[in-house]
């Protein structure tokens, strides 16, 4: 009994450098972003001091219109994406199950992206979509006549920043789901085969049910990631025409460093934490009791 | 597992599959490649020419743009300190993450899970969130006499632990538990003591793990850009953090913004297509073992 006690010290030695560390640099400022979110503090304003204010930045976070329209900006666009990624990903996997001459080489070729920094890859969309020499501008005022100014039209601007977004992650998705369905056993695909089942009807009721899991976590890390986005919108739009690509990631950032506006920019992030948190748990409910309704 | 060739019968619904597939993948190869093949495009093009309408194939090369950024200092001192940073908290974050992984799969700890899942957490707050504390701290908390952990390489060292140890944990903990327990056990028997055991045992074979653990999570570093461009301001900044300065300053020069955005972004391709295989699993894992 004694020894196991003491190899259980052994374990917590291991651990304790990864607590400390992420104590240190994940709680104590999480802490502090809790404190703050209850001050007034501005050090640029003409009252340079933190002053205590409760619940005020909430009660003003609510009416705050800037604040709202980025929020709803981040949640259309986090559906958008993670819609379009989910499809095209889940596609795209069910097409590299198959072996085929040179199925790495072009496996490869499309993952790249994923490694490219996200700083780089909206200085890349910027470069694609700039006025006079980018291509796609060029492309379709010469071939359609059609104008495309991101600087201007935000429906062009939106889309694409979407199209940035897909272009970035779609790579992640497939390969998590490809992995999802190559760990898949087969026999209940085979099973349903023998009873005559026809190919979307496979799809329908034993494939989605089984990779229900994997399509999940997917979907939770792409929802978190998609609704904290800043570096490649600000290199791309930022934030514009206007603010119509200015998502919630990149307004926290101008509050918090732009305008210093330390205590009101701590309560807006910790507002958009807890409403990710409450999202992503709403998301588990759903698909665990989808989950049960499918497997009785 | 050997393959076994069978010979099927020519039909044409498959040959139209193949074909398929082909078009398919060639178009998203092309889709992927687009936009990087336009930036080394860009790179390549004088202050002149780069407002010129877009080619496809590149008619001249401009080294210059190339021999400004290598020969700017200011750049030299980013991509070191990006090499040193990336370098040693992916080497931290693998060291650390291995022990914990192995106290978390090894050991009865109490609250194990709920630590893991904590540990998981930390990723996912908005990082503009934690810039100010983090900020308040590394300029008025963590000073000694003159020195502060603002603007240092070892404070972004240590702050790019928040988002790569929970990821290294996470990634290792899958790996080390697909290695029977037994081997330790057998070890411990034998008169090995628990460093000799993840020292010389589990550890090499963890090998492969460990080395995508390193790699991912040094991409990762070498990527960032938020904390480094808040948390530095002139001795520490990193090459992603070059890449925005180009923007911001007036005039900006196309040609050396997409020599400096390749710079930065080559590193990490050349590592992805050497050890693709490995990440495909690597990033995967953990998402498979559930």
């Amino acid at each position: 009994m004694k020894s196991k006690r003491n190899a259980n010290r052994v374990g917590w030695w291991l651990l304790s450098p990864s607590l400390v560390l992420l104590v240190l640099v994940g709680i104590v400022p999480f802490l502090y972003v809790i404190f703050l979110g209850f001050h007034e503090w501005n050090v640029f304003s003409a009252e340079r001091g933190r002053t205590f204010v409760g619940f005020a930045n909430y009660a003003d976070l609510v009416f705050d219109q800037p604040f709202i329209e980025a929020a709803g900006r981040s949640i259309l666009f986090t559906v958008v994406v993670v819609g379009v990624e989910l499809v095209l990903g889940f596609l795209l996997a069910q097409s590299l199950i198959k072996d085929f001459r040179g199925k790495v080489i072009f496996r490869t070729l499309y993952i790249l992206p994923l490694v490219v920094a996200p700083i780089a890859v909206g200085a890349t969309w910027r470069l694609m979509t700039a006025q006079g020499f980018g291509p796609v501008p060029h492309f379709l005022k010469e071939v359609f006549g059609y104008d495309f100014n991101i600087g201007v039209n935000s429906g062009q601007a939106w889309f694409t920043v979407v199209l940035m977004d897909v272009w970035h992650w779609t790579p992640f998705v497939t390969l998590t789901l490809l992995a999802g369905i190559l760990a898949m056993p087969r026999d209940p695909i085979e099973a349903a085969q023998v009873d005559g089942a026809n190919k979307w009807q496979i799809y329908r009721h034993v494939t989605i049910p089984a990779l229900m899991p994997i399509i999940f976590i997917t979907m939770f890390i792409r929802i978190m990631d998609s609704l904290k986005v800043v570096e490649e919108v600000y290199m791309l739009t930022n934030g514009g025409p206007a603010s119509d690509t200015t998502f919630i990631g990149l307004h926290i950032f101008r509050t918090v460093l732009q305008k210093t506006d330390w205590g009101y920019g701590s309560s807006m992030s910790l507002l958009v934490l807890y409403l990710t948190i409450v999202v992503s748990w709403l998301l588990h409910t759903v698909v665990t009791n989808k989950m049960q309704q499918v497997r009785p | 597992m050997t393959k076994v060739k069978r010979r099927t019968r020519f039909s044409w619904r498959t040959q139209l599959g193949n074909v398929g597939t082909y078009v398919l993948w060639t178009f998203m190869t092309l889709f992927t490649l687009g936009p990087i093949y336009w930036l080394f495009s860009v790179s390549s093009r004088s202050p002149v020419q780069v407002f010129d309408k877009p080619t496809i194939l590149i008619e001249s090369f401009y080294w210059e743009n190339y021999l400004k950024v290598f020969n700017d200092r200011v750049v030299r001192d980013y991509l070191i300190n990006s090499l040193v940073v990336s370098t040693t908290n992916a080497a931290l974050v693998t060291v650390l993450g291995f022990f914990a992984a192995y106290a978390l799969t090894r050991f009865k700890l109490a609250g194990a899970s709920n630590i893991f899942f904590w540990t998981i957490t930390n990723r996912m707050g908005p990082p503009a969130a934690f810039i100010l504390p983090l900020f308040l701290i590394m300029t008025q908390v963590a000073v000694f006499g003159d020195w502060m952990l603002f603007d240092t390489r070892t404070g972004l060292i240590l702050i790019y632990t928040l988002f790569n140890l929970p990821f290294a944990i996470w990634l290792l903990k899958g790996i080390l538990e697909g290695i029977p327990i037994e081997l330790d056990e057998a070890a411990l028997i034998d008169r090995a003591n628990r460093f000799q055991v993840m020292t010389r045992i589990i550890a090499p074979l963890a090998a492969p793990g460990l080395a995508i653990t390193f790699i991912l999570t040094w991409i990762f570093a070498w990527n960032e850009y938020l904390f480094a461009a808040t948390l530095s301001s002139a001795n520490a900044r990193t090459i992603t953090t070059r890449l925005a300065e180009y923007v911001t300053s007036t005039g900006t020069n196309y040609g050396e913004l997409a020599a400096v955005a390749f710079i930065a972004t080559l590193p990490a391709i050349i590592v992805l297509v050497f050890v693709q295989r490995y990440i495909v699993t690597g990033l995967t894992f953990g998402a498979v073992k559930d």
